[in-house]
Protein backbone atom coordinates (compact mmCIF):
# COMPACT_ATOMS: atom_id res chain seq x y z
CA UNK A 1 0.00 0.00 0.00
CA UNK A 2 3.03 2.18 0.99
CA UNK A 3 4.47 1.59 -2.59
CA UNK A 4 1.07 1.94 -4.14
CA UNK A 5 1.22 5.79 -3.46
CA UNK A 6 4.39 6.30 -4.75
CA UNK A 7 3.55 4.37 -7.51
CA UNK A 8 2.01 6.91 -9.68
CA UNK A 9 5.28 9.86 -9.38
CA UNK A 10 7.43 6.29 -10.21
CA UNK A 11 5.72 5.40 -13.60
CA UNK A 12 6.09 9.67 -14.31
CA UNK A 13 9.49 8.58 -14.65
CA UNK A 14 12.09 7.33 -12.67
CA UNK A 15 15.49 9.83 -12.99
CA UNK A 16 16.27 10.16 -16.74
CA UNK A 17 19.75 11.27 -16.64
CA UNK A 18 22.31 10.22 -19.06
CA UNK A 19 23.63 7.32 -16.02
CA UNK A 20 20.41 5.87 -15.77
CA UNK A 21 19.60 5.15 -19.61
CA UNK A 22 22.89 3.36 -19.61
CA UNK A 23 22.40 1.42 -15.76
CA UNK A 24 18.96 0.43 -16.90
CA UNK A 25 20.32 -2.34 -19.62
CA UNK A 26 23.42 -3.47 -17.09
CA UNK A 27 23.67 -5.40 -13.84
CA UNK A 28 25.74 -3.73 -11.59
CA UNK A 29 25.93 -3.50 -7.18
CA UNK A 30 25.83 -0.27 -5.17
CA UNK A 31 27.39 -0.31 -1.42
CA UNK A 32 25.31 2.62 0.06
CA UNK A 33 26.66 3.81 3.08
CA UNK A 34 24.19 5.81 5.20
CA UNK A 35 23.21 7.66 8.28
CA UNK A 36 21.23 5.23 10.77
CA UNK A 37 18.19 7.80 11.08
CA UNK A 38 18.11 6.86 7.28
CA UNK A 39 17.63 3.20 7.73
CA UNK A 40 14.04 3.12 7.25
CA UNK A 41 13.19 5.63 4.43
CA UNK A 42 16.10 4.33 2.56
CA UNK A 43 14.63 0.52 2.88
CA UNK A 44 11.57 2.09 0.94
CA UNK A 45 13.46 4.00 -1.57
CA UNK A 46 15.81 1.17 -2.32
CA UNK A 47 13.17 -1.74 -3.04
CA UNK A 48 11.48 1.36 -5.39
CA UNK A 49 14.86 1.71 -7.01
CA UNK A 50 14.72 -2.38 -7.49
CA UNK A 51 11.54 -2.30 -9.32
CA UNK A 52 12.12 0.44 -11.50
CA UNK A 53 16.31 -1.01 -12.19
CA UNK A 54 15.75 -4.97 -11.50
CA UNK A 55 19.55 -5.83 -12.77
CA UNK A 56 20.96 -2.86 -9.81
CA UNK A 57 21.75 -4.52 -6.73
CA UNK A 58 22.02 -1.97 -4.29
CA UNK A 59 22.90 -2.79 -0.09
CA UNK A 60 22.94 -0.77 2.34
CA UNK A 61 25.71 -0.12 5.52
CA UNK A 62 24.02 1.78 7.86
CA UNK A 63 25.74 3.27 11.37
CA UNK A 64 26.86 6.67 12.77
CA UNK A 65 27.87 8.98 9.62
CA UNK A 66 31.08 9.40 11.61
CA UNK A 67 32.11 5.94 11.95
CA UNK A 68 31.02 5.28 8.60
CA UNK A 69 33.48 8.30 7.17
CA UNK A 70 36.50 7.01 9.01
CA UNK A 71 35.26 3.08 7.77
CA UNK A 72 35.54 4.95 4.21
CA UNK A 73 38.44 6.10 5.26
CA UNK A 74 40.27 3.44 5.81
CA UNK A 75 39.31 1.72 1.89
CA UNK A 76 35.82 0.42 3.10
CA UNK A 77 34.18 -0.37 -0.63
CA UNK A 78 31.77 2.46 -0.54
CA UNK A 79 30.36 3.69 -3.76
CA UNK A 80 27.63 6.21 -2.30
CA UNK A 81 27.74 8.39 0.84
CA UNK A 82 24.68 9.78 2.73
CA UNK A 83 25.48 11.59 5.95
CA UNK A 84 23.53 13.43 8.53
CA UNK A 85 26.10 16.29 8.92
CA UNK A 86 28.30 18.22 6.66
CA UNK A 87 31.12 17.67 8.81
CA UNK A 88 32.30 13.98 7.93
CA UNK A 89 31.41 14.54 4.23
CA UNK A 90 33.56 17.49 4.49
CA UNK A 91 36.39 15.48 5.96
CA UNK A 92 36.24 13.15 2.91
CA UNK A 93 36.05 15.83 0.48
CA UNK A 94 39.30 17.55 2.10
CA UNK A 95 41.50 14.03 1.59
CA UNK A 96 40.23 14.00 -2.11
CA UNK A 97 37.94 10.77 -1.40
CA UNK A 98 34.88 12.29 -2.92
CA UNK A 99 34.00 12.54 -6.84
CA UNK A 100 34.35 16.01 -8.17
CA UNK A 101 30.87 17.65 -8.41
CA UNK A 102 28.93 14.83 -6.88
CA UNK A 103 28.84 15.93 -3.54
CA UNK A 104 24.88 17.89 -2.91
CA UNK A 105 22.54 18.07 -0.23
CA UNK A 106 19.61 16.00 -0.52
CA UNK A 107 17.40 16.43 2.89
CA UNK A 108 16.61 18.05 6.11
CA UNK A 109 15.61 17.43 10.13
CA UNK A 110 14.95 18.49 12.69
CA UNK A 111 16.23 17.46 16.68
CA UNK A 112 13.58 16.64 19.42
CA UNK A 113 13.66 15.69 22.95
CA UNK A 114 11.92 12.38 23.14
CA UNK A 115 9.94 10.07 26.23
CA UNK A 116 8.56 6.86 26.86
CA UNK A 117 4.90 7.13 25.74
CA UNK A 118 3.71 5.33 29.00
CA UNK A 119 5.89 7.81 30.90
CA UNK A 120 4.04 10.22 33.55
CA UNK A 121 4.19 13.69 31.55
CA UNK A 122 6.48 15.28 34.15
CA UNK A 123 9.44 16.11 31.26
CA UNK A 124 7.49 18.76 29.00
CA UNK A 125 10.53 20.97 27.78
CA UNK A 126 14.39 21.02 28.43
CA UNK A 127 14.60 22.55 31.39
CA UNK A 128 13.28 19.80 32.72
CA UNK A 129 15.83 17.29 32.25
CA UNK A 130 17.51 18.26 35.09
CA UNK A 131 14.98 16.88 37.50
CA UNK A 132 16.22 14.33 39.94
CA UNK A 133 13.42 11.58 38.48
CA UNK A 134 15.53 11.77 34.81
CA UNK A 135 18.38 9.65 35.22
CA UNK A 136 19.82 8.75 32.60
CA UNK A 137 19.59 10.81 28.93
CA UNK A 138 20.39 8.86 25.67
CA UNK A 139 22.55 10.54 23.35
CA UNK A 140 24.03 9.35 20.23
CA UNK A 141 28.17 9.64 21.01
CA UNK A 142 28.95 13.72 20.17
CA UNK A 143 32.02 12.71 18.62
CA UNK A 144 31.04 10.09 16.23
CA UNK A 145 26.84 10.33 15.92
CA UNK A 146 25.67 13.81 14.28
CA UNK A 147 22.61 13.64 16.02
CA UNK A 148 24.82 13.62 19.42
CA UNK A 149 26.90 16.21 18.28
CA UNK A 150 23.51 18.55 17.81
CA UNK A 151 22.50 17.65 20.77
CA UNK A 152 25.47 18.66 22.97
CA UNK A 153 25.09 21.86 20.53
CA UNK A 154 21.51 22.37 21.68
CA UNK A 155 22.40 21.59 25.40
CA UNK A 156 25.08 24.30 25.32
CA UNK A 157 23.10 26.77 23.83
CA UNK A 158 20.76 25.74 26.20
CA UNK A 159 23.25 25.86 29.21
CA UNK A 160 22.42 22.98 30.54
CA UNK A 161 25.28 20.57 29.34
CA UNK A 162 27.28 21.00 32.42
CA UNK A 163 24.38 20.22 34.76
CA UNK A 164 23.15 17.40 32.49
CA UNK A 165 26.74 15.55 32.14
CA UNK A 166 26.50 12.45 34.86
CA UNK A 167 23.00 11.95 33.13
CA UNK A 168 24.43 11.37 29.84
CA UNK A 169 24.29 8.26 28.14
CA UNK A 170 25.85 8.22 24.74
CA UNK A 171 25.01 5.83 22.26
CA UNK A 172 26.54 4.36 19.25
CA UNK A 173 23.88 5.83 16.85
CA UNK A 174 21.15 7.84 16.65
CA UNK A 175 18.78 4.75 16.31
CA UNK A 176 20.01 2.90 19.62
CA UNK A 177 19.16 6.16 21.14
CA UNK A 178 15.44 5.75 20.39
CA UNK A 179 15.83 2.28 21.51
CA UNK A 180 17.24 2.77 24.68
CA UNK A 181 14.35 5.59 25.12
CA UNK A 182 11.46 3.11 23.48
CA UNK A 183 12.86 0.03 26.54
CA UNK A 184 12.46 2.78 29.09
CA UNK A 185 16.32 2.42 29.43
CA UNK A 186 16.86 6.22 29.65
CA UNK A 187 14.20 8.92 31.30
CA UNK A 188 14.50 10.95 28.20
CA UNK A 189 16.70 11.20 24.75
CA UNK A 190 17.37 13.73 21.83
CA UNK A 191 16.50 12.03 18.17
CA UNK A 192 15.69 13.33 15.08
CA UNK A 193 12.15 14.43 14.30
CA UNK A 194 11.61 11.24 11.78
CA UNK A 195 13.16 8.98 14.57
CA UNK A 196 10.53 9.88 17.37
CA UNK A 197 7.41 9.98 14.47
CA UNK A 198 8.59 6.43 13.07
CA UNK A 199 7.76 5.10 16.47
CA UNK A 200 4.40 4.16 18.78
CA UNK A 201 6.59 3.84 21.89
CA UNK A 202 8.16 7.29 22.08
CA UNK A 203 6.37 10.73 22.69
CA UNK A 204 7.77 14.11 21.06
CA UNK A 205 7.90 16.79 24.47
CA UNK A 206 10.22 19.32 22.86
CA UNK A 207 11.72 20.44 19.59
CA UNK A 208 15.31 22.34 19.48
CA UNK A 209 14.75 25.32 18.09
CA UNK A 210 17.10 25.41 14.82
CA UNK A 211 19.01 28.42 16.18
CA UNK A 212 20.19 26.38 19.01
CA UNK A 213 22.27 23.97 16.82
CA UNK A 214 23.68 24.04 13.02
CA UNK A 215 21.20 23.51 11.01
CA UNK A 216 21.07 19.62 10.28
CA UNK A 217 21.28 18.84 6.76
CA UNK A 218 22.41 15.29 5.12
CA UNK A 219 24.80 15.29 2.35
CA UNK A 220 24.98 12.90 -0.29
CA UNK A 221 28.22 12.29 -2.29
CA UNK A 222 29.54 9.32 -5.09
CA UNK A 223 32.97 8.12 -3.60
CA UNK A 224 36.21 8.50 -5.75
CA UNK A 225 36.88 4.91 -5.26
CA UNK A 226 33.11 3.45 -6.65
CA UNK A 227 33.43 1.13 -8.40
CA UNK A 228 30.84 1.70 -10.48
CA UNK A 229 30.42 5.52 -10.63
CA UNK A 230 27.53 5.46 -13.15
CA UNK A 231 25.40 3.08 -11.32
CA UNK A 232 26.17 5.31 -7.73
CA UNK A 233 25.14 8.40 -9.72
CA UNK A 234 22.07 6.52 -11.09
CA UNK A 235 20.87 5.65 -7.32
CA UNK A 236 22.17 9.16 -6.18
CA UNK A 237 19.79 10.70 -8.43
CA UNK A 238 17.04 8.40 -8.22
CA UNK A 239 17.38 10.22 -4.77
CA UNK A 240 16.14 13.10 -5.59
CA UNK A 241 13.31 11.89 -7.95
CA UNK A 242 9.82 12.51 -6.88
CA UNK A 243 9.17 9.11 -6.07
CA UNK A 244 12.00 9.17 -3.65
CA UNK A 245 10.74 12.36 -2.42
CA UNK A 246 7.09 11.40 -1.62
CA UNK A 247 9.16 8.60 0.40
CA UNK A 248 11.32 11.03 2.30
CA UNK A 249 8.51 13.72 3.24
CA UNK A 250 5.99 10.84 4.65
CA UNK A 251 8.98 9.46 7.03
CA UNK A 252 9.05 13.45 7.97
CA UNK A 253 11.83 14.91 6.12
CA UNK A 254 12.56 18.01 4.70
CA UNK A 255 13.88 18.09 0.88
CA UNK A 256 16.34 20.09 -0.36
CA UNK A 257 15.01 21.99 -3.19
CA UNK A 258 16.85 20.10 -6.26
CA UNK A 259 18.90 22.67 -8.46
CA UNK A 260 17.30 22.38 -12.22
CA UNK A 261 19.74 21.03 -14.57
CA UNK B 1 48.25 15.19 22.45
CA UNK B 2 45.53 16.57 24.81
CA UNK B 3 45.20 14.67 28.40
CA UNK B 4 43.85 11.57 28.18
CA UNK B 5 40.92 10.38 30.49
CA UNK B 6 42.24 7.92 32.88
CA UNK B 7 39.38 6.72 34.25
CA UNK B 8 38.79 3.32 31.92
CA UNK B 9 41.84 2.20 34.17
CA UNK B 10 40.31 2.32 37.46
CA UNK B 11 37.05 1.03 36.00
CA UNK B 12 38.49 -1.69 34.20
CA UNK B 13 40.22 -2.95 37.19
CA UNK B 14 37.46 -2.48 39.12
CA UNK B 15 35.39 -4.42 36.61
CA UNK B 16 37.62 -7.04 36.14
CA UNK B 17 39.08 -7.88 39.55
CA UNK B 18 35.63 -7.97 41.19
CA UNK B 19 34.36 -10.22 38.48
CA UNK B 20 37.34 -12.46 39.04
CA UNK B 21 36.46 -13.04 42.31
CA UNK B 22 32.47 -13.63 41.69
CA UNK B 23 33.13 -15.99 38.53
CA UNK B 24 35.60 -17.71 40.83
CA UNK B 25 33.66 -17.99 43.49
CA UNK B 26 31.03 -19.09 41.63
CA UNK B 27 33.29 -21.02 39.37
CA UNK B 28 34.78 -23.31 41.68
CA UNK B 29 31.25 -24.28 44.30
CA UNK B 30 29.75 -25.45 40.67
CA UNK B 31 32.64 -27.01 39.41
CA UNK B 32 32.92 -29.38 43.02
CA UNK B 33 29.29 -29.68 43.10
CA UNK B 34 29.28 -31.09 39.43
CA UNK B 35 32.44 -33.05 40.42
CA UNK B 36 30.59 -34.57 43.39
CA UNK B 37 27.08 -35.22 41.92
CA UNK B 38 27.63 -35.12 37.61
CA UNK B 39 23.98 -35.77 37.58
CA UNK B 40 22.14 -37.59 34.98
CA UNK B 41 22.84 -35.81 31.99
CA UNK B 42 26.59 -34.66 32.28
CA UNK B 43 27.01 -33.46 29.19
CA UNK B 44 23.92 -31.20 28.75
CA UNK B 45 25.40 -29.78 32.36
CA UNK B 46 28.32 -29.28 30.85
CA UNK B 47 27.35 -27.66 28.00
CA UNK B 48 25.13 -25.05 29.42
CA UNK B 49 27.94 -24.04 32.10
CA UNK B 50 30.23 -24.05 29.49
CA UNK B 51 27.42 -21.54 27.36
CA UNK B 52 28.58 -17.90 28.04
CA UNK B 53 32.04 -19.04 26.37
CA UNK B 54 30.26 -20.78 23.63
CA UNK B 55 28.08 -18.58 22.90
CA UNK B 56 28.67 -14.97 21.23
CA UNK B 57 28.77 -12.59 23.85
CA UNK B 58 26.18 -10.14 21.95
CA UNK B 59 23.84 -13.46 22.85
CA UNK B 60 24.86 -12.56 26.51
CA UNK B 61 24.55 -9.09 26.21
CA UNK B 62 20.97 -9.62 24.67
CA UNK B 63 20.22 -11.79 27.49
CA UNK B 64 21.35 -9.66 30.10
CA UNK B 65 19.39 -6.83 28.55
CA UNK B 66 16.35 -8.69 28.74
CA UNK B 67 16.60 -10.33 31.99
CA UNK B 68 17.84 -6.56 33.39
CA UNK B 69 16.68 -4.46 31.68
CA UNK B 70 14.43 -1.38 32.57
CA UNK B 71 11.45 -3.35 31.40
CA UNK B 72 13.49 -6.82 31.87
CA UNK B 73 12.28 -9.89 33.86
CA UNK B 74 14.13 -8.64 37.18
CA UNK B 75 14.50 -4.97 35.67
CA UNK B 76 11.61 -3.55 37.33
CA UNK B 77 12.17 -5.54 41.08
CA UNK B 78 15.95 -3.69 40.87
CA UNK B 79 14.48 -0.54 40.51
CA UNK B 80 12.42 -1.07 43.75
CA UNK B 81 15.29 -2.12 45.03
CA UNK B 82 16.72 1.23 43.87
CA UNK B 83 19.55 -0.86 41.88
CA UNK B 84 18.73 -0.18 38.26
CA UNK B 85 21.71 -2.18 36.87
CA UNK B 86 21.64 -1.53 33.28
CA UNK B 87 24.09 1.39 31.97
CA UNK B 88 26.10 0.87 35.52
CA UNK B 89 29.95 -0.01 36.33
CA UNK B 90 27.94 -3.36 38.09
CA UNK B 91 25.88 -4.00 34.69
CA UNK B 92 29.88 -3.98 33.05
CA UNK B 93 31.19 -6.12 36.03
CA UNK B 94 28.04 -8.66 35.83
CA UNK B 95 28.88 -9.14 31.72
CA UNK B 96 32.53 -9.71 32.93
CA UNK B 97 32.26 -12.19 35.32
CA UNK B 98 29.62 -14.28 33.62
CA UNK B 99 31.42 -14.66 30.34
CA UNK B 100 34.62 -15.35 32.63
CA UNK B 101 32.81 -17.95 34.66
CA UNK B 102 33.47 -21.03 32.25
CA UNK B 103 36.57 -20.48 32.49
CA UNK B 104 37.25 -21.30 36.24
CA UNK B 105 34.41 -23.42 35.89
CA UNK B 106 36.31 -25.87 33.14
CA UNK B 107 39.52 -24.92 34.88
CA UNK B 108 38.73 -25.96 38.23
CA UNK B 109 36.52 -29.24 37.14
CA UNK B 110 39.60 -30.37 35.28
CA UNK B 111 41.62 -29.88 38.61
CA UNK B 112 39.04 -32.06 40.30
CA UNK B 113 38.69 -34.51 38.35
CA UNK B 114 42.94 -34.92 38.68
CA UNK B 115 42.42 -35.85 42.51
CA UNK B 116 43.05 -39.19 43.74
CA UNK B 117 39.58 -39.49 44.52
CA UNK B 118 40.62 -42.31 47.62
CA UNK B 119 42.28 -39.30 49.24
CA UNK B 120 38.88 -37.33 49.43
CA UNK B 121 36.95 -40.44 50.60
CA UNK B 122 39.95 -41.17 53.41
CA UNK B 123 38.88 -37.98 55.08
CA UNK B 124 35.57 -38.25 54.87
CA UNK B 125 35.58 -41.80 56.35
CA UNK B 126 37.53 -40.54 58.69
CA UNK B 127 34.18 -37.64 59.51
CA UNK B 128 35.49 -34.92 57.69
CA UNK B 129 32.39 -32.82 56.83
CA UNK B 130 31.67 -32.23 52.96
CA UNK B 131 32.99 -28.33 53.41
CA UNK B 132 36.06 -29.56 55.08
CA UNK B 133 37.38 -32.31 52.46
CA UNK B 134 37.03 -28.86 49.95
CA UNK B 135 38.46 -26.36 52.06
CA UNK B 136 41.32 -28.64 53.52
CA UNK B 137 42.33 -31.30 50.99
CA UNK B 138 40.54 -30.69 47.10
CA UNK B 139 41.36 -26.88 46.48
CA UNK B 140 44.61 -27.13 48.12
CA UNK B 141 45.66 -30.16 46.35
CA UNK B 142 43.91 -28.43 42.99
CA UNK B 143 45.63 -25.11 43.11
CA UNK B 144 47.47 -25.26 40.35
CA UNK B 145 44.76 -25.68 38.25
CA UNK B 146 42.73 -23.80 40.29
CA UNK B 147 45.20 -20.53 39.97
CA UNK B 148 45.41 -21.02 36.02
CA UNK B 149 41.84 -20.55 35.85
CA UNK B 150 41.41 -17.04 37.86
CA UNK B 151 43.96 -16.00 35.39
CA UNK B 152 41.87 -16.88 32.30
CA UNK B 153 38.77 -15.11 34.08
CA UNK B 154 40.84 -12.26 35.05
CA UNK B 155 42.31 -11.76 31.42
CA UNK B 156 39.15 -12.36 30.16
CA UNK B 157 36.83 -10.11 32.17
CA UNK B 158 39.41 -7.29 31.46
CA UNK B 159 38.83 -7.85 27.99
CA UNK B 160 34.92 -8.09 27.83
CA UNK B 161 33.74 -6.10 24.73
CA UNK B 162 30.91 -7.31 23.45
CA UNK B 163 28.30 -7.79 25.85
CA UNK B 164 29.51 -4.67 28.19
CA UNK B 165 28.88 -2.28 25.46
CA UNK B 166 25.11 -3.55 25.28
CA UNK B 167 24.30 -3.63 28.91
CA UNK B 168 26.62 -0.96 30.49
CA UNK B 169 26.97 1.57 27.51
CA UNK B 170 29.72 3.37 26.80
CA UNK B 171 29.95 5.98 29.32
CA UNK B 172 33.02 8.17 30.31
CA UNK B 173 33.97 7.86 33.63
CA UNK B 174 31.08 5.75 34.73
CA UNK B 175 31.30 2.69 32.48
CA UNK B 176 34.03 3.07 29.77
CA UNK B 177 36.51 -0.46 30.38
CA UNK B 178 39.39 0.08 28.33
CA UNK B 179 38.56 -2.17 25.66
CA UNK B 180 35.70 0.52 25.43
CA UNK B 181 38.20 3.48 25.54
CA UNK B 182 40.04 1.60 22.64
CA UNK B 183 36.73 1.17 20.59
CA UNK B 184 36.23 5.16 20.27
CA UNK B 185 39.11 6.44 20.29
CA UNK B 186 39.49 3.99 17.15
CA UNK B 187 36.54 5.01 15.77
CA UNK B 188 37.11 8.75 16.31
CA UNK B 189 40.80 8.54 15.08
CA UNK B 190 42.58 9.01 17.91
CA UNK B 191 45.20 6.52 17.40
CA UNK B 192 47.56 7.54 19.61
CA UNK B 193 45.28 7.21 22.30
CA UNK B 194 43.60 3.94 21.51
CA UNK B 195 47.89 2.85 21.25
CA UNK B 196 48.36 4.22 24.55
CA UNK B 197 45.21 2.29 25.87
CA UNK B 198 46.27 -0.95 24.11
CA UNK B 199 49.51 -0.91 25.85
CA UNK B 200 47.48 -0.63 29.12
CA UNK B 201 45.66 -3.77 28.04
CA UNK B 202 48.57 -5.67 27.28
CA UNK B 203 50.59 -4.74 30.00
CA UNK B 204 47.51 -5.46 32.59
CA UNK B 205 46.76 -8.53 31.04
CA UNK B 206 49.72 -10.44 29.89
CA UNK B 207 51.28 -8.79 33.22
CA UNK B 208 48.64 -10.04 35.16
CA UNK B 209 48.81 -13.18 33.89
CA UNK B 210 52.75 -13.56 33.80
CA UNK B 211 53.04 -12.22 37.50
CA UNK B 212 50.32 -14.70 38.69
CA UNK B 213 52.24 -17.61 36.96
CA UNK B 214 55.78 -16.26 38.59
CA UNK B 215 53.73 -15.92 42.33
CA UNK B 216 52.13 -19.35 42.14
CA UNK B 217 55.22 -21.38 41.11
CA UNK B 218 55.55 -21.50 45.20
CA UNK B 219 53.21 -22.71 47.17
CA UNK B 220 51.89 -18.98 49.04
Amino acid sequence: MLLATALPALTQGPPQSADCDRVRQKSGRVLVAAAASLQPALQETTALYRSAFPRQEVSSSFAASGVLARQIEQGAPVDLFLAAAEGPMDRLQRQGLLEPGSRRSLLTNQLVLITPRSAPATIRRFADLTQASVRRIAIGEPLTVPAGDYARQTLRSLRLWERLQPKLLPLANVRAVLTAVELGNAEAGLVYRTDAQGSERVQTVAIASPHLHTPIRYPLAVLRRSSDPQAARCYADFLQSPAAQIVFRRFGFGLVPVPSR
Amino acid sequence: MPPIDLSPLGISLRVALLATLISGLAGVLTAYRFYRRPGRHPALADTLLLSPMLLPPTVVGLLLLLLFGRRGLLGPALETLGLPLVFTWQAAMVAAAIVAFPLVYRAARGAFEQLDPQLLDAARLDGAPELDVLLHIALPLARPGLLAGLLLAYARALGEFGATLMVAGNIPGQTQTIPLAIYLATETGATGVALFWAAVAAMLCLGGVFLGRWLGRSPL
